[in-house]
C-alpha cells in the first residue's frame, strides 16, 4: 500500500495550473491560475455549466463522469465551442474529484487568444516547446519555399534556354517538336512552311561564318517581324527554319505571307559595307491537308513541297500538295518574290 | 546543416555592407558562387574561408566580425526569427542563460541535422557565470558574444561580456535595467 499523501491547493496549483476541484455534485472548489486568468472566477459553478464533455459523450453527472476516471476526457468549454481540450479525472477523499486540463491540439489558439506566457504553464509542461517547434517549423518551411521558388525560377530560365537557338533567339528544334505535337495532339487549325535559305552556303564559304552568322541573325530578325507573336519561328539546322502558324490555314493567306518572306530575304543584305546576296525557298502545308495531322507526316510534306520550290528555281514558295508523300506535281501554287 | 550558418553570415554582410562587397568577399573565398542555400550542406572549411576573407576585405578583426553578426542575427534588423526562438528560452535573462544548455537539443528538435556547439553554464554566485562554448569553428564563441550582448538588450539586462579561449564570462549587473522587448508565445507574434 502506498501511503496517501496531502497536496495544498497551492502546491496544486504550480503542478497543474489548469486544474479543477469539484465537489460531489460537480461544484468547482477551487480553480488553478490559468484556468482562472482564461475563464474568471468559476468557483462555484458547475463544471458541467462550462464545459461540454464530448468524449465520451452525454456526461451530465459527476456519478457517471467519474466511471471515467483515469480515461482521456474531451471537452470543449461553452464560451469556446470548437476548441477541443483534454481532460482527466481522479476521484479523491473528500467525495470530490481533481479535474485536470490541457489546451490539447488547440495550445496554439488558446496562447494567442488569451496571451499566455510561460508562467502559465507548469515547468514540466512542453507545451511552450510545442510552440517553440511550430515557429521552428514554420520558418524552415518558409525556407523550403524560398528554395523550390528559386528552383522554379531557374528550372524556367534552364527550360526557356534548352528551348532557344543561342544564335538567333528563335525557337529550336525541340521548342518545335513540343508546339508541333501540341497543336496535332490539341487538334488545332494551323498553318506550317518549311524555309531554306537559298545561296547560304556561299555566303558562308566566302565571306566567312562571321558573315554567315550575321545573315542568320537578320534572317531571325525578318521572320520575328513578318509573324505574328503566337506564331513558332523556328532555326531546325544551319540555315533551315520552320514555322507554325496557329489558326492560320487559308491557302491564299498562306501562300501571300511566303510570298512577303521571299521577297524580304531576297533583298541584299549589308556586311561590312558590301552587299550580300541570300534568297529563300518555301515549302507549305497546313493541318487541314490530312485527316488526322501527325507532325511527322506533316514536316515532310512541307520538307516535299520546299524541294518542289528549290527544283522550281529556288526563290519562291510552294504549296504542298493532298496526294501526301508525293512530290508536288504540276505546280500547284506558286509565288515569286516581288520586285 | 552548416548551410544556415553560410547562410546568416551572407545575410549579415550583404545587408550590413552592401552587395558589391559581398561580391567580393564572396570571390577573395572562392566560393564560385554568391548565394548560400540555407537548407544545403556545404564544405566544414567554406564559414572559415568566408569568415577569413570578410575580415580582410572589410579590415576588421576576425572576432568583431563573428561578434556582428552574432548581434545582428538578434538585432531588429533581421528577420527577428531567432530572437523569438531565442526567447522561448525564459521568461528573464538568467532563465535565457540556463536554457542555453539545453539550445543545441531545441535545435536537433527543429532540424535533426543541425549542429549546435555545445555549451556549460557554471554559476560563479553573485550574479557572474562562465560560459564554456565548444567551437565548431574557430572564434564561434565571439559569435555567441554578440547574440549574449544582444539578448542581455532585448532582456532588458545590464551585464558585463567578456571573452577569451572558448570562455565567456557574464557578469549580471541589473537583471531588469530597462523595459524588456515585447515577448509574444503565440506563433508569428513580432
Amino acid at each position: 500500500m502506498t501511503a496517501d499523501i496531502t497536496v495544498s491547493g497551492r502546491a496544486l496549483d504550480r503542478l497543474m495550473p489548469l486544474h479543477l476541484h469539484l465537489d460531489a455534485q460537480g461544484q468547482i472548489r477551487r480553480a488553478g491560475p490559468t484556468l482562472i486568468h482564461i475563464l474568471g472566477q468559476i468557483k462555484g459553478q458547475s463544471v458541467f455549466d462550462l464545459f461540454h464533455i464530448t468524449r465520451p459523450t452525454g456526461l451530465m453527472q459527476m456519478a457517471a463522469l467519474l466511471r471515467h476516471a483515469g480515461e482521456q476526457l474531451t471537452l470543449s468549454p461553452r464560451l469556446q465551442p470548437a476548441a477541443a481540450w483534454r481532460g482527466q479525472i481522479v476521484p479523491v477523499k473528500d467525495g470530490g474529484a481533481i479535474l485536470n486540463l490541457s489546451f490539447g491540439l488547440n495550445v496554439i489558439e488558446a496562447v494567442r487568444q488569451h496571451a499566455l506566457t510561460a508562467a502559465d504553464f507548469a515547468p514540466t509542461d512542453l507545451a511552450v516547446e510545442m510552440l517553440y517547434l511550430v515557429e521552428a517549423k514554420n520558418a524552415v518551411l518558409d525556407e523550403f519555399r524560398r528554395l523550390s521558388l528559386r528552383l522554379e525560377g531557374a528550372r524556367s530560365e534552364a527550360e526557356e534556354q534548352s528551348l532557344t537557338d543561342p544564335l538567333t533567339g528563335l525557337r529550336n528544334r525541340r521548342a518545335l517538336d513540343l508546339a508541333l505535337g501540341r497543336a496535332c495532339a490539341g487538334r488545332q487549325a494551323f498553318g506550317l512552311m518549311h524555309l531554306d535559305l537559298d545561296k547560304f552556303k556561299q555566303v558562308n564559304d566566302t565571306l566567312g561564318h562571321a558573315a554567315g552568322d550575321h545573315i542568320l541573325r537578320q534572317v531571325a530578325q525578318t521572320l520575328r517581324a513578318e509573324t505574328r507573336a503566337g506564331d513558332t519561328v523556328a532555326r531546325v539546322g544551319g540555315d533551315e527554319f520552320v514555322i507554325l502558324l496557329p489558326a492560320m490555314t487559308d491557302q491564299a493567306a498562306l501562300m501571300a505571307l511566303a510570298g512577303r518572306l521571299v521577297a524580304r530575304l531576297g533583298r541584299p543584305m549589308d556586311w561590312d559595307g558590301a552587299p550580300c546576296q541570300i534568297g529563300a525557298s518555301i515549302g507549305i502545308t497546313s493541318s487541314q491537308m490530312q485527316d488526322r495531322p501527325d507532325p511527322a507526316h506533316l514536316l515532310h510534306q512541307a520538307d516535299l513541297a520546299l524541294y518542289a520550290a528549290k527544283n522550281a528555281g529556288r526563290g519562291q514558295a510552294r504549296l504542298a500538295q493532298a496526294s501526301d508523300g508525293m512530290p508536288p506535281e504540276g505546280a500547284p501554287a506558286q509565288a515569286t518574290p516581288a520586285a | 546543416m552548416n548551410g544556415l550558418v553560410n547562410y546568416a553570415l551572407e545575410g549579415f554582410l550583404r545587408s550590413t555592407y552592401g552587395a558589391a562587397q559581398w561580391q567580393t568577399i564572396a570571390q577573395r573565398a572562392g566560393l564560385g558562387f554568391d548565394r548560400f542555400e540555407p537548407l544545403l550542406d556545404y564544405p566544414p572549411d567554406l564559414t572559415d574561408r568566408v569568415i577569413a576573407a570578410a575580415a580582410e576585405i572589410l579590415h576588421r578583426p576576425r572576432d568583431t566580425v563573428l561578434e556582428d553578426l552574432g548581434t545582428w542575427l538578434v538585432a531588429p534588423r533581421s528577420d527577428g526569427r531567432l530572437r523569438r526562438l531565442l526567447r522561448f528560452g525564459g521568461l528573464r535573462f538568467l532563465d535565457f542563460l540556463h536554457s542555453l544548455e539545453e539550445l543545441p537539443g531545441r535545435a536537433r528538435l527543429a532540424l535533426p541535422d543541425f549542429q549546435l556547439p555545445d555549451m556549460r553554464l557554471r554559476d560563479l554566485g553573485e550574479g557572474a557565470f562562465c560560459l564554456q562554448v565548444q567551437d565548431p569553428f574557430a572564434g564561434a564563441h565571439h559569435l555567441v558574444m554578440g547574440i549574449l550582448r544582444a539578448m542581455a538588450d532585448d532582456y532588458g539586462a545590464l551585464v558585463l561580456i567578456d571573452g577569451g579561449d572558448g570562455a565567456i564570462t557574464i557578469q549580471l549587473l541589473d537583471a531588469t535595467h530597462a523595459e524588456a522587448r515585447q515577448f509574444d508565445l503565440a506563433v508569428g507574434a513580432p
